[in-house]
This record gives C-alpha cells, structure tokens and sequence, in this order.
C-alpha cells in the first residue's frame, strides 16, 4: 500500500478512486432529493448560483444528479468487471482441463473474440437483450471476458511449466485439483492487478453505451444518461455537458493511475542510484608519442555505484601494429574499446590523461570536429555480426553512407567503393551482395562487411572487439587473415580484444593483459609462450590444451573468481587467486616497464 | 543461417534475391483460412442475432399494441416463420449477392444505407490513424533518444503522465471537448455535419488523441530497445549525423511493432468512430447503427453489427499480411530465418 502512495500518479489514482467509492456511497443520501426534484421555472439553464453547473430539461441540479450518479455508474462497472472476470477466467482455464482437441477449441474461439472491439460486442448484446442497463453490463462484461481469458490461459500456460506443477502431475493430482489449488493461487495476483484497469474500461464502456442511448433509460441515470440527456441541448447550453462528462474523465483517469501504480508496485524496479563520479586522474607527464595512431594514458570508466570497469588503463598503438587485449569477461577490455570509441553508454563516465587519436588530441577537439576525426579515422567491429548489421537495411547501403557522408562521395563513388572493399575481405560476387540483406549472409560473410564497412573511409585504426567469438574455428581463421591484411596493406594500426589468448599471440604484435579493470602485463607477442611473468598471464597460458595435453586429466582451470568490477580491492586483485601471494600484495603494484615488456607484480618484476 | 550462403567455399552462383519473394503460399493460407473461419462464425452469430431475442422479435419492433395481423404479415415477410435451416440458407444466399435487407423504418435498402456511410466511416478512421502514426512515431523516439542519452529526466515524467492521461480519455469526450471549445465556443470549425474539409479536422482530431499517445508510448519503448542493439552501437561508431542514424538505422526496425499497433488500433478506430460519428452527427455508419438498435430496426442492426465486424477481419488480415511481406526477416513469413 504504501508502495502505491509513494509516486505523484500513485496518489493521484488512489485519491480519485477513494473518493469516487466514497461519494458512491454517501452521494444519493446527501444530494439525493436535489438530484430529482423538478423545477419548471429552471429549465435548462446554465451556470447560476443556486445551480452551479445548470440544470437539465426539468430543471433538475445536474451537479447534484452527476454526484448521485456515481453510485450506478460505479455499481453497474463493477458488476460489469465481474461478469468479464469470471467468464474469462473460466473460458482461460478450460482449455487445461478439457481434453486437448476441445481446449484448443476453447483458446480459438477466444482468439476470434479478442479481434472484436468490445463496443461491437456491447452493441450485439444490447440487441439481444434489449436496450436497459441490464443488456449494456452483460454486453460490457461478455467484452472484457476474452481479454481476461487469454491473460488467464498465458499466465496458466506459464505456471503449467514449473516443477511444482510437474510435480503435482506425476503424483496423479486430478487435472481439477492442480487448477484449483496449484495455478489460481499462483496466477491470482497479475489477475487481481488487472481488476483496477478492468473496472476503468467497463466504467468508460458503460458510459459510452448509456451515451449512445444502448443503456440506462430513464428514469434510472448514470453518467452516460446524463450525458445522453444533456447532449441534446449543447447547442443551445454548452456548459451543460461539463458536470458529466469531466466526472467519466476524472474516474477512468482515476482507475488508469490506480492500474498502473499497481503494476508499478508488483514489478519492484530499481533505480540505479546517484551519478557516475570518475577518480581524480594524474597529468600525463611523458611527451606524446608522434607517431602512435592511438595513445591513451589512464583510461577510466565509472558507472553509478562506485562501478569502475576500466582503470587507469595505458595503450599504444602504432601503425601497422596489431595490439591485443586479452582478459576474461568482466576484465574492462571491451569497455576500453567501448571508451575509445567513445560510445560508452549512459550513466558510464570516461576520463584519461591523454587521449590521442592519429596524432590528435582528443580533448582539444570541438565535438562536431571529434565526430569527424572519430568517424574518418577509426573503424570498429563487435562480436556478434548478426546483431552489428542493421536487418532492415541492405548491405550495399550500410557500407556506402560512411563515404557518401564522411567523404562526400557520390552514390555512384561510394557504390563503387563499397564493391571493392567487399571484394578486399574476399567476398564473392560483391556487386550482388551490396544489394543483399543482412540475413542473407553467412556469419563468416557479415563480419567480414563489417570490417568492409570499416574500411570505406580511410582508418588509421581498427578495434574489433572479439570479432571472432561468435564465428566457427574455420571461418575464424578467415576472418583474422583478413585483418592482417587489412593492416598490413593499409598501415592502419589494430586494437584486437578477446578472451582467447592463444588466437591473440597468434595474430597480434604485442599483447595487453588485463584483469580487474587494469592492464597487469605487456608484451611482445612472440615471447607470450616462453618469456609471459605475471602469474596470471601465466595461468592463462597455462590452462590452454593442446597436442600434448593429457586428455584423461581435467582441464586446467584458474581458481577463484574475479572481482566484480564495482567490488575491487585496493591491493593487488589478482592475490586471492594467486599462488605467490605474499605480505606485499595488499598493496596494489605498479606496471613497471622494461624495454618491451611491462609488468605490474611485486613477485616477478 | 540460410542455406546458399555456405561458408567458407562461396564457389555456388549469386543466390536469387530472397527479398523479391513474396512470402510462402502457407503463410497466407493459413491467414487466410483465419479469416474465412472469422467470417463464418461473424455471418452465423448476426444470423443467430435475431433468434436469440427472448420472446418474439417481431412484436418488440412493432411494438404491443400492434394487430397480431400485422406482425404475422411482417413475419412472414422477413421470412422469420420458415423453418431456421431454410431461414440461414436465404440469410447466406443473399449475402453473396450483396443483398442486405431493408430497413423497417425507411424501407430504405440496407446495401444502400452501407454505401453511403461506409466511405465516410472509413475516412474518418483511415485519416485519424495516418495523424496517429504521423505525430506519435517521431514522439515516442525523440521521448527514448532523449532518456537514453540520460538527459530529460522531467520530460519523461511528463510524457509518460501526458499520454497515460490521453489513452484514459475516451475519444467521444474529447470530441465534446472539441466541440464545446472550438465549434461552440470559438466557432472557428463546423460543429457538425460533413459540410466540406474543415468538417473532417474535428472528428479526427478527437479519434487520434487516444491512439496517438498509445503509438507514442510503443515507440518510445522499441526505440529504447533498439538503441541498445549492436548495429546502432555499430551506426554511432560509423558517427553518422544523428537524424541519419535515427530515421534511416533505427526507424524500419522499430516499424513492425509499431505499424501492428496501428493496424490494431484502425480497427478499434473504426467502431470508436460510432462514439464521434454521433458526437458530431456525422454522416457514417455509426449514426445509423445507433439509431438501428434504439429503435429496434432489426434488419439493419444485424447488417451493421456484420460489416463492422467484417471491416475489423479484414483490416486484421491486411495488417499481418502486409508486415508479413514488407519485413524480411519476420517469422510470420515463410521467407528465411535466423536462428
């Protein structure tokens, strides 16, 4: 309850609501004889001091006879919403204890209904039933009844599912039993949630009907009567509609607040709490590197929550230079890539020392002018190519607008661009695939428009962020001896990140460890099998199988688990998993560089 | 993956163009047999209409007083004393022929009340649906980029207080609403009728108002879902300008759900439209259905109930047809699919 009171809307419909019950009830007793007594000298009239908002043909107080008219207008929505929930929790149910044939019957003939508006359905038992109050609450319940019965037969469905409810059938409960005793209670609470807006559109359907004059009849009103009653003089009293009309507005606003606030209340979502707060950063000391197409000093990410997945990270990457990443999944790689990119997302803050791509400082640039550096200079290729092309559009169009938008190159240039690109990833017959869509490709295929795509400008530097993962050993090896090429041919440098340290020391120059946020060793590459030193680069080149692995022996594992990145602590993070884990280690080490390689433990360096 | 494109020997010959294709015969088939069984049980239940009136239809038309000389007249007229197999077989023969009956009151031919109604009806709901889609899409978006990005916090709060308070509001109040301040009260467009254009600005506005804040809220949660996907991650790291990445990246993918929702909501438009067509006496079916039925004009509330019915069929079946062979890659065509 106090869950419902606590959002502006919450109250607002529970306020409404309440007065509305409460008026339902002392309404007819206070206002009743106003409402019905006849004055022939007051006909018509609009607003006046003894009649604040008119009076209607017999010059009866419309305000009096609107408050009045709360109680029929509530009691006949409710009957109303009654109807519909038992008739469609019935109809949603049957189909679970019916034989199958006769069940699937049962969720046809509801699909069928469901189509139909419920006004058309009102409107169809108001001619079977004859016009009255009576035929407009069944016409109104038998249209909610199919909405409830499909909720009921989802919800149903879902439940039937759970163990508890295999359960129950393996000990032969009888198919009524399990309904009753196992699937109500369990699907009574979303049910009971609909009840609120249920009631709101019988309430809002009722009056529509009473409106059209399919209703109450005289001389019995609801807010639809008096509507109807009023309606006919609005040419010549318009004010007369108001007293009515904003009551039916105020009470579906009131059942639809109230819905919502309850559905609100049953979901329990949280929010995320306060802002991302990035760590005071050092100023970059050493002089930039002139020739590197990316050097960053100290890259930081933070998220809300004292959330930090990249940590002061430092990489450099020069031209022709393929960089590898490697980490396991939490370590900050794809976050580094993610911040270079610059396309963290929201809340996520980025920060560094130096950030300089293609010789130019980031910082220093406008954000229109970082755009276009951003876009001309660096490409960039995610995991799954599935998801990284966009389905609606075709392939041909996708690679194009980068030239036609960052070169201003023609539709023609940029087509012809697009052809040759895809046919320097080796793709065949490119000039048919450019007019293919996305799911026309195979993974193998795609990944490689990608990198095509991000070769259609000019890039000095490429980050695939585990552009291989989601692509099978063979079609693996195509795809790396295409990056190779690329940056052979062009230049261009390559960040490439993966969790797989052995494709890494097989296609990269040099290699950046990262664990926990933090790069904790660098190294050429070639010296990952024999010359790696920090204990877990070693750990992962030692839990890699190959020919010579004893096969009857389980695989090598690391043990322990990394430190969640909201959750690091100040020391050395990788000392509650590390075998030389020594007094020194509560204190976190620095990288310490020597020559090529770079280390950042107290044990090894 | 699909079945031509076989890595990684791509020695086969250009596959045919899949988007060419119209989806599988089973797809429309099976839509199609939905449709037909709709229909039947829609032409049975307006058949069933008439009988299921407790006690005897005839004599609450013409009312108690009325010789029983006269409603047997009438009876055997309408054909209500033959046998009920006989009765259904008339009742479905002249369907196929487009013969509705007449009306008891004006003796009018009922094929004619619906051809004259019927194109103003559907105008009415085709228009408030394309202003529905045309305000409300670019809404919802600029609602989900704009809390995306993480900015507007006040802005969301409003729009979702602002077009959950819309959906509430049914559409003949608004066309009360409409009528009482901007006909009545600063007479700037007619009040009723359909007298020429400016008569329609009304009675679509007040029908578009509820749907457009539903689409709104759609969009805005499809948007905010596609966002996060990788080929917009992959749009934004191309730094396209920022309408390039939404209206041409984002906008086809959040276009399905969105037109289903349009095409569900014409629909229910077309019934709403009874509501507003009586608010400002307009010229369609709707004022005849409601007449028809307060003054128990049998013969043309049960044709009523049929066509309203069958327009809702209908505008169902085109609407899952059409998403299924404008969107490629939808599972409801039979065309190629990811798994």
């Amino acid at each position: 309850m106090r869950r419902l009171l606590r959002t502006p809307a919450g109250l607002v419909g529970t306020t409404l609501v309440a007065a509305l019950l409460v008026l339902a009830v002392v309404a007819p007793w206070i206002w009743g004889s106003d409402a019905t007594r006849i004055n022939p000298a007051q006909i018509g009239q609009g607003s006046s001091a003894a009649h604040l908002l008119g009076t209607d043909a017999l010059g009866r107080d419309l305000l009096a006879r609107t408050l009045v008219a709360t109680r029929l207008t509530l009691g006949l929505a409710a009957l109303a919403t009654g109807i519909g929930t038992a008739a469609g929790i019935v109809l949603g149910a049957l189909p679970s204890l019916l034989p199958r044939g006769w069940g699937r019957c049962v969720v046809a003939a509801v699909d069928i209904l469901v189509a139909f508006p419920a006004l058309l359905l009102a409107m169809f038992t108001a001619v079977v039933t004859g016009l009255g109050g009576r035929g407009a609450v069944l016409g109104i319940g038998v249209a909610l009844a199919p909405t409830f019965a499909r909720l009921t037969h989802t919800l149903t469905a879902s439940v039937a599912g759970s163990d508890y409810i295999a359960a129950a059938r393996m000990l032969r409960v009888p198919r009524h039993r399990v309904l009753t005793r196992h699937v109500l209670p369990n699907i009574a609470e979303p049910l009971i949630l609909n009840l609120a807006q249920s009631m709101g559109a019988a309430l809002l359907g009722l009056s529509a009907m009473s409106f059209l004059g399919m209703g109450v009849q005289a001389p019995s009103y609801d807010w639809g009567r008096l509507l109807n009653d009023a309606f006919g003089h609005v040419y010549v009293t318009p004010s007369v509609v108001v007293a009515p009309a904003v009551a039916v507005t105020l009470a579906g606003l009131g059942f639809m607040l109230l819905g919502d606030a309850f559905a609100a209340a049953a979901a329990r979502t949280i929010d995320p709490v306060g802002d991302a707060v990035l760590p005071d950063l050092p100023k970059a000391a050493a002089p930039a590197d002139p020739d590197a197409v990316l050097e960053i000093r100290d890259l930081t990410v933070a998220f809300p929550g004292g959330v930090t997945p990249v940590r002061q990270v430092s990489l450099t990457v020069r031209p022709g230079e393929i960089v590898g990443v490697v980490g396991e999944s939490g370590s900050g790689k794809s976050m580094t890539a993610a911040a270079i990119g610059d396309i963290v997302p929201h809340p996520g803050l980025v920060g560094s020392s130096r950030s300089r791509l293609c010789g130019v400082d980031l910082d220093t640039l406008t954000p229109a002018a970082r755009r276009k550096l951003l876009g001309s200079c660096l490409a960039m290729v995610f995991q799954d190519p599935t998801s990284s092309l966009n389905p609606a559009l075709r392939v041909g169009g996708q690679l194009a607008e980068v030239a036609t938008l960052h070169a201003g190159a023609t539709r023609a240039q940029a087509r012809a661009r697009a052809v040759e690109r895809l046919d320097r990833v080796h793709i065949k017959h490119p000039e048919h695939v450019i007019r293919q869509y996305p799911h026309e490709l195979s993974g193998g295929m795609r990944q490689r428009a990608v990198i095509a795509m991000g070769l259609m400008g000019t890039p000095r530097l490429i980050i695939a962020d585990e552009p291989t993962t989601a692509l099978d050993v063979t079609v693996q090896r195509e795809v790396l001896r295409v990056l190779r090429e690329v940056v052979d041919e062009s230049a261009a440098g390559a960040l490439f990140i993966s969790h797989d340290i052995a494709v890494v020391g097989e296609l990269c120059d040099r290699v950046a460890v990262m664990y926990a946020g933090r790069v904790v060793e660098e190294l050429p590459a070639a010296d990952l099998a024999a010359d790696a030193r920090h204990p877990y680069t070693r750990a992962l080149i030692g839990s890699l199988p190959d020919m010579a692995t004893d096969r009857s022996a389980p695989l090598t594992t690391i043990p322990g688990r990394q430190p969640a990145p909201g959750d690091v602590p100040t020391g050395c993070a990788f000392a509650d998993r590390c075998a030389l884990t020594t007094a020194r280690c509560a204190t976190r080490p620095r990288l310490v560089r020597d020559g090529q390689h770079a280390v950042a433990c107290w044990e090894v360096s | 993956m699909t079945a031509h494109a076989s890595p990684p020997a791509h020695a086969s010959p250009p596959a045919p163009d899949r988007r060419g294709r119209r989806p599988g015969a089973g797809f429309l088939a099976r839509h199609l047999l939905r449709l037909l069984l709709s229909l039947t049980v829609l032409v049975v239940a307006s058949f069933a209409m008439i009988h299921l009136i407790p006690g005897d239809p005839l004599r609450q038309m013409l009312g108690p007083s009325a010789p029983k000389a006269l409603v047997d007249q009438r009876r055997a007229q309408l054909g209500l004393d033959q046998p009920l197999v006989v009765q259904f077989a008339h009742y479905v023969r002249h369907l196929c022929t487009g013969d509705l009956g007449t009306s008891f009151f004006s003796s009018e031919p009922v094929s004619e009340i619906i051809r004259q109604g019927l194109p103003n009806t559907l105008a009415l709901a085709l228009l408030a649906t394309l202003v529905a889609l045309a305000v409300a899409i670019p809404l919802g978006m600029w609602s989900a980029v704009r809390a995306h990005h993480g900015r507007g916090r006040r802005t969301d709060t409003v729009f979702a207080t602002l077009t959950g308070a819309a959906v509430a509001v049914p559409e003949y109040l608004y066309g009360l609403a409409l009528l009482l301040v901007l006909a009545l009260g600063a007479h700037l467009l007619p009040p009723a009728g359909l007298t020429g254009p400016s008569s329609y600005v009304l009675p679509v506005l007040s029908l578009a108002i509820a749907p457009a804040a539903m689409i709104a809220r759609l969009a805005r949660v499809e948007t905010l879902r596609e966002l996060d996907t990788d080929y917009m991650r992959l749009a934004r790291a191309k730094r396209l300008p920022p309408w390039r990445t939404y209206a041409v990246h984002l906008l086809p993918n959040t276009l399905t759900a969105t037109l289903t929702m349009g095409g569900l909501l014409l629909s229910g438009l077309v019934t709403g439209s009874v509501l507003v067509e009586n608010v400002f006496a307009w010229p369609g079916l709707g004022l005849r259905t409601v007449e028809s039925i307060t003054q128990k004009d049998y013969p043309v509330a049960q044709a009523m109930i049929l066509v309203y019915g069958a327009l809702v069929l209908v505008i169902n079946f085109l609407v899952d047809v059409a998403l299924g062979v404008l969107d490629p890659t939808s599972t409801l065509s039979a065309g190629p699919k990811e798994a």
